[in-house]
């Protein structure tokens, strides 16, 4: 499976990056969450985010996708420049092209699970209704909630329901570019797997770019294939391998805790 | 691959061909191009017909298929499965081995959940919703009634020391409900004032009675426009605002949090609510009652060349303390009810944003009808016992 994916993203090495961040730079009144932050994000990949709580992991997700308007630097998304602040909402052209999964959730509560799926299916239109409601089902399945789920509204929802809910919408038009901030946090372990393969099966047969903050050494280690450390404002980017081997004592705590060696010790352990 | 970000699979998918082909019993639906959500959405019809057809074998030619995505591979599914659900051989071929994973993930396990089409008889529902609405109605009624004796318990146990007053909570409301509103309640009873003053003028001159404008002026100002139109503001400003705080807490689950702590959601978010209101809206009448007299002296100075002095001996020459007193006896009444209700509701909330305003409304409908109830009730007791 790493040979694989190896393949799929070095393979396209000269490609422009699906993301591309250069000097971001994002402050909440005094308080600096990054500075001078690049990052590039390329086509194909699963790159997991990881860093401390309150490090700025959501705010980086959401300055991505344009609903954080950094104070400085530029960013492209799938070769499109987002320039925020001008009005239209950069987002807006690339719609179906990416889809965004909230830490809570953000589920339209007055919609049901079935019709937050549809949402981004009708916005785009076209789709027959009865599709619609088979495609609905399908990620519900998909996800791991159970049929009856479909007709019930978000706050008679279990918290880890709502979650595959909101992941279920996510994947609604089979983006290129998904954004998960959290997915399998409150997920038992087997969903938490199951759903990892998921996302592997997903990007395999759609060349899918996921990027993901997750908490969930287990994730890392089995779906991502580079990893992005939110450090000191700013990103370190490496596979498994280079960053266990990166003297940096917050990364070494990171990846050399009791947690990270028994996520290590599983099988499907690459670099 | 080419270089681009998936415009091209779109162009592609306008022209992802089917082609359904029937051969001595032998059924063959190749599919050329991507099978992608734009394609599907396109070609659905058309594999629901093709699954009508009863051969003796399906093969589907996959070998044409550049590109799936989940969508793509539900149908492909659908289509074998409505052919192998009926004893009928399918063989799936040439999908490429990197989309196997995906087909098999496209499944869904009971495809006969009710959708939201299967909806009963229009009548039936509608017979229905009367029904609900009669045993709603008398529901709230008694709801409405319990919560009234809940505030009154937690207002006894402020009395005796049990609760203590949230004051910070307390002044932050009495700065929204009371100093926020002064403007907007002055400037609408002063308006108010204006107009009956102007109407009042032109009807009465007719009658050689110009100068008992100020009289209607003064007693309708004092008895119920002011305090109605101050209630009736202020239960579309603060009232409204009430249930969608306390509302808005509710779905973010703060409310349950709150009891979790051993605190009373009733003292923590009702009471500090209902005492500023309590104070507030005598003070804000009491305002309202001032700018209403001043739009009346207006425009009897402006209309019937009266002094401000001469306006003054005849206001006093006509209303008496009590015209002022029954309608600023009506303000605590009226907070009571408009604080009562908006909480209220704002507690019923339930899950979704839908609700918040469902109960928004609700609460300055119901707040101001009672309001308007016990106006009326009043204006009869008033009467009857001759003030
Ligand atoms: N809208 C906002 N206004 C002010 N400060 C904010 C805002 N959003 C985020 N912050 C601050 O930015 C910092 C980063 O927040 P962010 O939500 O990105 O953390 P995170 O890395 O996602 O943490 P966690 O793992 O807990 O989700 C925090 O210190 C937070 O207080
Ligand atoms: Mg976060």
């Amino acid at each position: 499976m790493a040979a694989m994916t190896e393949e799929s993203f070095t393979s396209d090495a000269a490609s422009p990056p699906a993301i591309r961040l250069r000097g971001i730079r994002n402050a909440f009144g005094t308080q600096v969450v990054h500075d001078n932050l690049d990052l590039d994000v390329l086509r194909g990949e699963v790159l997991g985010v990881v860093g401390g709580s309150g490090s700025g992991k959501s705010v980086l997700l959401r300055t991505i996708i344009g609903l954080q308007i950094p104070s400085a630097g530029e960013i492209e998304l799938l070769g499109e420049k987002i320039e925020a602040g001008r009005g239209e909402m950069p987002t807006r052209k690339l719609q179906g092209r990416f889809g965004m999964m909230f830490q809570d959730g953000a589920l339209f509560s007055s919609l049901t699970v079935a019709q937050n799926i549809m949402a981004p299916m009708r916005e785009r239109g076209g789709i027959p209704k009865q599709f619609m409601r088979e495609l609905a089902l399908l990620k519900i399945n998909m996800v791991g909630l159970p049929p009856n789920a479909a007709d019930k509204f978000p706050s008679q929802l279990s918290g880890g329901m709502r979650k595959r809910a909101s992941l279920a919408r996510a994947l609604a038009l089979d983006p290129q570019v998904v954004f998960l901030d959290e997915p399998t946090a409150g997920l038992d372990p087997i969903g938490a797997s199951n759903f990892d393969m998921l996302i592997r099966d997903l990007q395999g047969s759609l060349n899918l770019t996921v990027v993901m903050v997750t908490h969930d050494l287990d994730s890392l280690v089995a779906i991502c294939d580079r990893i992005a450390v939110l450090l000191d404002k700013q990103v370190t980017v490496g596979t498994m391998s280079e960053l266990v081997a990166n003297p940096h004592p917050w990364i070494q705590e990171y990846f050399h805790g009791p947690r990270a060696r028994a996520a290590f010790e599983a099988p499907g352990l690459k670099g | 691959m080419s270089l681009d970000w998936g415009e091209q699979d779109v162009a592609a998918a306008a022209e992802t061909l089917l082609s359904i082909t029937e051969t001595g019993g032998e059924l063959r639906v190749g599919i050329a191009g991507p099978l992608t959500i734009e394609a599907v959405a396109r070609l659905d019809r058309q594999f629901r017909q093709a699954v009508k057809a009863s051969p003796r074998q399906v093969v589907i030619d996959a070998g044409g298929v550049t590109a799936l995505d989940s969508a793509g591979a539900w149908v492909l599914r659908r289509t074998s499965e409505a052919f192998s659900g009926r004893g009928i051989e399918v063989r799936l071929d040439g999908l490429q081995a990197e989309y196997s994973a995906l087909l098999e993930k496209a499944f869904i396990p009971d495809p006969d959940v009710p959708t939201d089409e299967d909806r009963p008889n229009t009548l039936i529902v509608i017979t229905a919703r009367a029904g609900k609405a009669m045993f709603d109605m008398a529901h709230v009624g008694r709801d409405l009634f319990g919560f009234f004796g809940l505030t009154i318990v937690s207002l006894l146990g402020l009395l005796t020391g049990r609760t203590k007053l949230r004051f910070v909570a307390l002044v932050s409301q009495l700065e929204y409900v009371g100093l926020n509103a002064v403007g907007i309640v002055s400037l609408l009873c002063f308006l108010v004032g204006v107009v009956l003053a102007y109407m009042g003028s032109l009807q009465l001159e007719r009658f050689g009675a110009a100068i008992l404008t100020v009289n209607l002026v003064g007693i309708s100002v004092l008895r119920e426009i002011g305090v109605l139109l101050t209630a009736i503001i202020v239960a579309g400003r603060s009232g409204s605002a009430f249930t969608a705080q306390i509302g808005t807490m509710k779905v973010n689950q703060e409310v349950d949090a709150l009891e979790t702590l051993g605190l009373s959601p009733v003292d923590v978010l009702v009471l500090p609510r209902l005492i500023a209101l309590f104070i507030a809206l005598p003070i804000l009448v009491f305002i309202g009652d001032i700018a209403g007299l001043a739009g009346g002296a207006m425009i009897s100075v402006m209309k019937l060349d009266l002094t401000i002095q001469q306006f003054l001996i005849q206001l006093k020459g006509s209303v008496d303390f009590w015209d002022f007193g029954t309608g600023i006896l009506k303000a605590p009444v009226f907070a009571y009810v408009i604080a009562v209700v908006g909480c209220h509701q704002g507690l019923k909330v339930s899950g979704s944003a839908e609700s918040v305003g469902f109960r928004t409304t609700k609460a300055v409908v119901e707040s101001i009808f009672i309001v308007i109830v016990l106006d009326a009730l009043f204006a009869i007791f008033f009467a009857e016992v001759g003030i």
